[in-house]
């Protein structure tokens, strides 16, 4: 009888310990950011990868040498991992205090659950600050006419990549309109090489096709219309001719065999361009360096072609218009301290876009959204693309913003499903469009 | 309780024996205080939690906000969701039928005690100590269509779109579980068949029984409790495949591997849909828990008892 009074009250003795269990087992998962704000710098988390993780630490440590009162802590992350915990520290309010994003709709959600700094008069105050960017850069980093971050880094427009080995071997030149990508897909399949290269399970890539092509048939008013929320914006006839445009492509073996199992973050859909197994290649920007890096001397012998994406006849966009990642973003945690925002503050206004840091992103084939660095981009090894993506940032009259990051996380993730489904044929455009429409506002 | 405890009229035991009894009964139930703990901090406190979440409108970051039965309406209205379901139960029933015949072999096979049987199932059981995430990415290399194992060794039956259609790329993950799972299970059954005595096939022997006969009137029977293990692990572990499904296809083609527990996953850390997720959260419990207890069920009400018994 006295035995389990005893179990019972060292039972509860321990249910009561069991909150200090759980604050040590949450302390540990945090160990990151918590470490850094004790001296009263700024936390930072940041992508991993090269050549920006080295060009990044660089930065930092410069910043930190003449800023010892003010120092940043930085953590480098991998893409995919660094979307998913960015998420789950913001929700658990063990965000670091500079949070890196990519605008647009993701960075509406974090400033309606008031997550995020709004950075308006502090712009204001730095309006040599705010000049120094491309303006078009500003669009994806303001929400509700405020802005909550700071643009950075380079532009990322997609381009059409071409293999000019195989042009030249097919006798052909690149496409200007949709009817000569038709008429090219039946040249090159008859040759024996895919016609495009596609990383078709990553589902973003396949995006892209869509982002262009929409933006061509329909000009950029009718994702502007998707993108508020507008009643039907999704079941305009401009989306269902461009997902009969695409699997008219499909079916005509526009893209290379198994292009829906190749995946871009292992660079497989760049490697079958240059190693000749596709003739073309719609990406990012951002794929020229890598392809440097590792396609042996197939950019260097000048053997990679660019253009802008075709127009497609009848259309209503206009062929200059471009589509991608206008910038990068970097905003300021709602929940830091003032000190750590200080600090915050004071890194990207002078650490970030120096002087070095320009110099290294044009080093590493990508164009950094400064405006007057003509001259730099014209003695690079690489002017030629540089100045090519330059042109198309600067002179588009119209500028989408990757569909992925525009929209809110919800519907993005819809998107890319029913994309993908688009590409295998298992919905029709008629489906797609209207599995769209039931996400808005969503 | 303890009330209940001493009026309760005693068993027809010795004085003695009963306070033996008792004491033992107190020392385990200190023994399980550890147990309890954690089961209650990782397990019925983060259920409670799913349960409540799955009544609320959270995106993850926000507030969170209650929204009653809707997440539960709108979930069990998805197609997505019985799409989710029946792929759920086609991997674990073909996956059941696949594995437990190969299993059960190789488990009887190696059970022998010739070192060439040792031999080999030390390889058998080499897929077990790779890590899923591997495992996958591994053979996403090997059946790469333009760079992988079909144009390396020049053989052009395998060079199929294995992961881009949806029928494919189902077989194979069905595939790939089996070849990481089979060396366990496999396990399980070498350990069962080296439990029945000898003296049961030296009796068969002698009465003139073959292998064949052995097979199916000895150790199958003498197994029974071993399949209905391996059976329970394979059923209920098939309820939480994801990693593996995650690298190798993502869900794709289309939704055709998006299996319930990566259905949860995506619907709530890729389109922060935390209410929506937690349903199905809740459901995957609900059918681990009915699942668990029918395969015990199938068990019998002498499965406490010993296996040995009337020898």
């Amino acid at each position: 009888m006295k035995q389990p009074q005893t179990s019972r009250r060292s039972f509860l003795a321990l249910a009561a310990l069991t909150p200090f269990a759980v604050a040590a087992t949450s302390a540990c998962g945090t160990s990151g950011p918590g470490a850094s704000s004790g001296n009263g710098g700024a936390s930072m988390w940041f992508l991993s990868g090269e050549p920006n993780q080295t060009n990044m630490q660089k930065a930092v440590d410069a910043f930190n040498q003449a800023n010892p009162d003010n120092k940043i802590a930085i953590t480098f992350f991998q893409n995919d991992a660094y979307k998913t915990k960015i998420k789950t520290a913001i929700g658990a309010n063990q965000a670091p205090t500079i949070i890196y994003n990519w605008g647009g709709g993701t960075l509406k959600t974090y400033a309606e659950a008031n997550q995020v700094e709004d950075l308006t008069s502090w712009l204001d105050s730095e309006p040599d600050l705010k000049k120094k960017f491309f303006p078009s850069t500003f669009s994806a980093a303001t929400v509700n006419g405020k802005i909550y971050a700071l643009p950075n880094m380079y532009v990322g427009p997609i381009v059409l990549f071409y293999n000019k080995e195989l042009f030249q071997k097919a006798g052909v030149t690149p496409p200007k309109s949709w009817d000569d990508v038709m008429s090219l897909v039946k040249t090159f399949n008859g040759m024996g090489v895919a016609p495009f290269s596609l990383g078709g399970q990553s589902r973003w890539t396949s995006m892209m096709w869509l982002e262009y092509l929409l933006d061509r048939i329909g000009g950029p008013d009718v994702f502007k219309a998707i993108f508020e929320g507008k009643p039907n914006a999704w079941m305009d006839p401009a989306v269902i001719e461009t997902g009969t445009k695409i699997q008219e492509l499909v079916s005509a073996d526009g893209f290379i065999k198994g292009f829906s199992s190749i995946t871009a973050d292992s660079n497989a859909d760049q490697a079958l361009l240059y190693t000749g197994k596709a003739a073309m290649m719609l990406h990012g920007s951002w794929t020229y360096g890598p392809m440097k890096k590792d396609g042996k001397n197939f950019v260097q012998d000048g053997k990679l072609g660019f253009v802008q994406f075709p127009s497609v006849p009848g259309g209503k966009g206009d062929p200059k218009n471009g589509v991608g990642n206008p910038a990068n973003y970097q905003s300021i945690s709602a929940k830091a301290s003032d000190k750590e925002k200080e600090s915050a503050k004071k890194f990207l206004k002078d650490g970030i876009m120096t002087d070095a840091m320009i110099d290294a992103y044009i080093n590493s084939g990508s164009v950094p959204i400064v405006n007057g660095i003509e001259s730099k981009l014209n003695t690079s090894p690489d002017k030629d693309f540089l100045n090519f993506v330059y042109d198309l940032a600067k002179n588009a009259p119209s500028f989408q913003q990757s569909w992925d990051q525009a929209l809110s996380p919800t519907a993005a993730e819809a998107l890319l499903n029913n994309i993908d489904q688009l590409f295998l044929k298992s919905i029709t455009p008629q489906q797609f469009a209207e599995n769209m429409n039931g996400t808005l506002g969503k | 309780m303890s009330n209940a405890v001493s009026t309760a009229p005693g068993p027809s035991v010795g004085v003695r024996n009963s306070k033996q009894t008792e004491q033992r009964k107190a020392a385990l139930a200190w023994l399980t205080i550890p147990a309890l703990f954690f089961f209650l901090v990782f397990a019925v406190i983060p259920l409670a939690g799913v349960l409540i979440l799955s009544f609320t409108s959270w995106d993850g970051i926000g507030a969170i906000g209650a929204a009653g039965l809707d997440n539960w309406f709108s979930v069990l209205a998805d197609p997505g969701l019985y799409n989710a379901l029946g792929l759920t139960f086609l991997i674990m029933i073909v996956s059941w039928l696949v594995q437990t015949p190969i299993s059960l072999l190789l488990g009887v096979f190696t059970a022998g005690s010739q070192r060439y049987r040792a031999v080999l199932a030390v390889l058998y059981f080499l897929p077990l100590l790779l890590s899923s995430a591997a495992v996958a990415i591994a053979f996403k290399a090997l059946l790469d269509p333009n760079f992988g194992l079909a144009t390396g060794l020049g053989l052009p039956f395998l060079a199929q779109d294995w992961l881009g259609v949806p029928q494919l790329a189902l077989g194979l993950v069905i595939f790939v579980i089996a070849w990481q799972f089979v060396p366990f299970h496999t396990l399980i059954y070498q350990g069962g068949v080296r439990q029945i005595p000898k003296s049961l096939y030296e009796a068969a022997q002698i009465d003139g029984a073959g292998t064949i006969k052995q097979f199916f009137h000895i150790t199958l029977p003498q197994l029974k409790y071993t399949i209905i293990t391996s059976s329970t692990l394979m059923v209920v572990g098939s309820l939480t495949y994801f990693d593996l499904i995650f690298v190798l296809t993502g869900g794709g083609p289309g939704n055709s591997t998006r299996i319930l527990a990566l259905d949860m996953y995506l619907r709530g850390f890729r389109a922060n849909l935390m209410g929506p997720a937690s349903v199905i959260a809740v459901i995957l419990v609900i059918i681990g828990l009915a699942l668990a207890l029918f395969l015990q069920r199938l068990g019998g009400k002498d499965k406490q008892g010993s296996q040995l018994e009337g020898l």
